[in-house]
């Protein structure tokens, strides 16, 4: 038997049963769409990190502050939370020239007003190089001048998505808008960035001078003289990040006083931590995934191998009368695993077509991103052409050890 | 021996096909279970020659070791002992593999229940052997349109088995074990299920096939069934006796068991 005839009588004898055949490839189909979206996911989210890692790039800092811990436990007084204040940044900037650009922020959350529209955000009170080292740069009007920064301007520059909350169409630069209470004017907005590595929007946020929000926004809070929530750098060179981190990291020490064997009052993160601890989020997802992906291939497999066992004793005259006229071991084996395969492959076929559907749903209506490509598509097809080998060996080998006399005795 | 010496022989039948019986065995037994309490000996020491053209029946009633006989001579098993030359072939040392072969090559069989396959039609199974022969699809369907004309059903070769009576579904079988062109035709109780004139008409086409210088092996527990062979042979208890014919056509040329 040369292979179209295996291929033919294959399909002749899957075609007698077709209902059967069909409901067999189910569980194929299933598993291998799981495979796709699981597999275009997990790329998905692969790239997004090495988006983010190119984005924000590897020769970033952020130091934020942590709360020194004491003899019993964790102090969490305000004068331990904002251990980090504008002196610091200064130091850094003079002090280490290994660094590009150096800021201070604050954050926190208002409502922004404008006539009947209103967005919930979050602001950020900034300096200077903050739109740098975030890679923002202003889409429409000036942004801040020198004196927002040193009088505390009641400027404010708009995050793409709280342009189009606020003003739809229009850039909105010069308007008034107000942030909780107070009045601001719009000096510019943001040009869109998208969706972030952490699935947030980025764009969702205001953008005010750090002295503005120190005075307008956060005077309840009784905040320390010139006190930052977070500190953030890039270097000139990513060769120097893990020197300038020491560097900043002594020098932090040395400014707050802290002395040796005493655990630091900040933290000093870089990029590549962040990427660890996203990449192993991503990790266990495609993990969970895979299971699930596994778990069907097995099911389905078992479900080939259930059907072709049935079909062995199901068709065992058959096979006796084909061992008769001539049919060896090899033959008959040849024959069986070739319509668990066609099972299999089948269901790989249509799973491949339902997993790129679903793949492109996922994309299209969650915040998951997705990566589809050829590759994503052999690796479906590999599984599939395996899960038919795998299952179906052991019911084909078994038709191929029957004994001739013992089957064609079977009524 | 090995699969091409096999295959060779297949394809070059022996040259003095006039002096070498095409089915000789010697001696030969069959014992299941050997050693342990469900020994049966199902053959004894059974010496039989049939030469190409003979028209054979082998009778016995069941037990007597009638289908053991059947299945060493069809190559569907081996013996315990002795020796079983399929034209020319010793059986003895061939594995599965190249017993489906010798099958394929040698042997031609026809059951009591036809044993077609129901879905295809009269012409795919009587093509089916040709097969695993690796015979080019275009001429399978010539040789098996041929075979079913010369067993009379070159109009039906689109029909399905159950589309066919049973004579004529007998007939469709006896195409496909002639479709290799095999030296032996093995019929066991091939008249089994069919009416008595029916039946006739098998026995004449087994008969006409003879004249062919088919050899044709008829198992059958009729008496008059075989009655049409011109040997008889007669299995009791495991053992092989020729019977004495009253139609003397061919002279009796094995030696008796």
């Amino acid at each position: 038997m040369n292979f179209l005839d295996i291929l033919r009588t294959a399909i002749f004898a899957l075609r007698g049963n077709w209902m059967r055949s069909a409901l067999t490839s189910l569980g194929v189909i299933i598993g291998i769409a799981a495979v796709i979206v699981m597999v275009s996911v997990g790329q998905g989210t692969q790239a997004e990190i090495d988006k983010m890692v190119s984005g924000l790039g590897s020769q970033r800092l952020d130091i934020s502050p942590g709360a020194r811990r004491g003899g019993g436990g964790v102090r969490m007084s305000s004068g331990s939370f904002f251990t980090l204040d504008e002196g610091d940044v200064e130091a850094i900037r003079n002090e280490i020239p290994e660094v590009q650009y150096v800021a201070g922020a604050l954050r926190g959350s208002t409502q922004v007003v404008y006539a009947e529209n209103n967005a919930a955000t979050s602001w950020q009170g900034v300096q200077a190089d903050y739109f740098d080292i975030n890679g923002w740069t202003i889409e429409n009007g000036e942004g801040f001048d020198a004196q927002d920064y040193t009088s505390a301007g009641k400027s404010v520059i708009l995050g793409d998505s709280v342009r189009r909350t606020l003003f739809g169409d229009d850039s909105g630069v010069g308007q008034t808008v107000r942030l909780g209470r107070v009045p601001f004017v719009v000096a510019g907005t943001l040009k869109a960035k998208g969706q972030g590595g952490f699935g947030q929007d980025q764009d969702d946020v205001v953008m005010v001078p750090l002295q503005t929000a120190r005075r307008r926004l956060m005077g309840a809070m009784g905040l320390p003289a010139g006190a930052v929530m977070q500190i953030a750098l890039t270097v000139t060179s990513a060769k120097d990040l893990g020197y300038v981190q020491g560097e900043a990291e002594a020098l932090l020490r040395q400014r707050h006083k802290i002395a040796p064997g005493e655990e630091d009052d900040f933290n000093v993160r870089n990029i590549s931590e962040i990427v660890a601890t996203r990449t192993a989020t991503t990790n266990l997802m495609s993990k969970l995934l895979g299971a699930v992906a596994t778990i069907c291939l097995i099911i389905g497999g078992i479900g080939i191998m259930n059907i072709m066992l049935v079909s062995v004793t199901e068709r065992i005259r058959e096979i006796g009368l084909r061992m008769a006229v001539g049919a060896g071991p090899a033959d008959v084996r040849r024959q069986f695993l070739a319509e668990a395969m066609l099972i299999s492959l089948v269901g790989g076929v249509i799973g491949i077509l339902i997993g790129v559907v679903g793949a492109l749903l996922v994309g299209r209506f969650s915040d998951l991103p997705i990566v589809l490509n050829g590759q994503v598509v052999a690796l479906a097809a590999a599984f599939s052409i395996c899960t038919g080998l795998f299952f179906g060996y052991y019911p084909a080998r078994k038709a191929s050890q029957l004994d001739p006399i013992e089957a064609l005795r079977q009524q | 021996m090995s699969r091409n010496q096999v295959q060779n022989q297949a394809q070059n039948p022996s040259r003095d096909r006039a002096t070498v019986p095409v089915i000789e065995t010697r001696g030969l037994g069959k014992v299941y279970s050997p050693g342990s309490e469900a020994e049966v000996v199902a053959l004894k020491g059974v010496d039989l020659k049939i030469r190409r053209g003979d028209f054979v029946a082998i009778m016995g009633p069941s037990g007597s070791g009638k289908s053991t006989l059947m299945n060493l001579i069809g190559c569907l098993d081996t013996p315990s002992a002795g020796v079983y030359e399929c034209d020319g072939i010793d059986v003895a040392t061939l594995d599965a593999e190249e017993l489906a072969i010798l099958r394929r090559d040698k042997i031609g069989f026809v059951f009591q229940g036809f044993n077609l396959l129901p879905r295809m039609s009269a012409l795919d199974n009587v093509a089916m052997p040709l097969g695993y022969a690796q015979v080019p699809p275009a001429e399978r369907k010539r040789r098996a349109q041929e075979a079913l004309a010369s067993v009379g059903l070159g109009e039906r070769s689109s029909h399905r088995p159950s589309e066919l009576s049973g004579g004529q579904q007998q007939r469709v079988a006896i195409a496909r074990a002639l479709i290799n062109r095999p030296p032996i035709l093995l019929a066991d109780e091939p008249t089994g299920a069919l009416d008595s004139k029916t039946g006739e008409e098998i026995l004449a086409l087994f008969k006409r096939l003879r004249d062919d210088d088919h050899t044709v092996i008829l198992i059958t527990h009729d008496a008059e069934v075989a009655a049409h062979a011109d040997r008889i042979f007669v299995m009791r208890d495991g053992e092989l006796h020729e019977e004495a014919h009253p139609r003397v056509e061919h002279a009796p040329t094995g030696p008796q068991a």
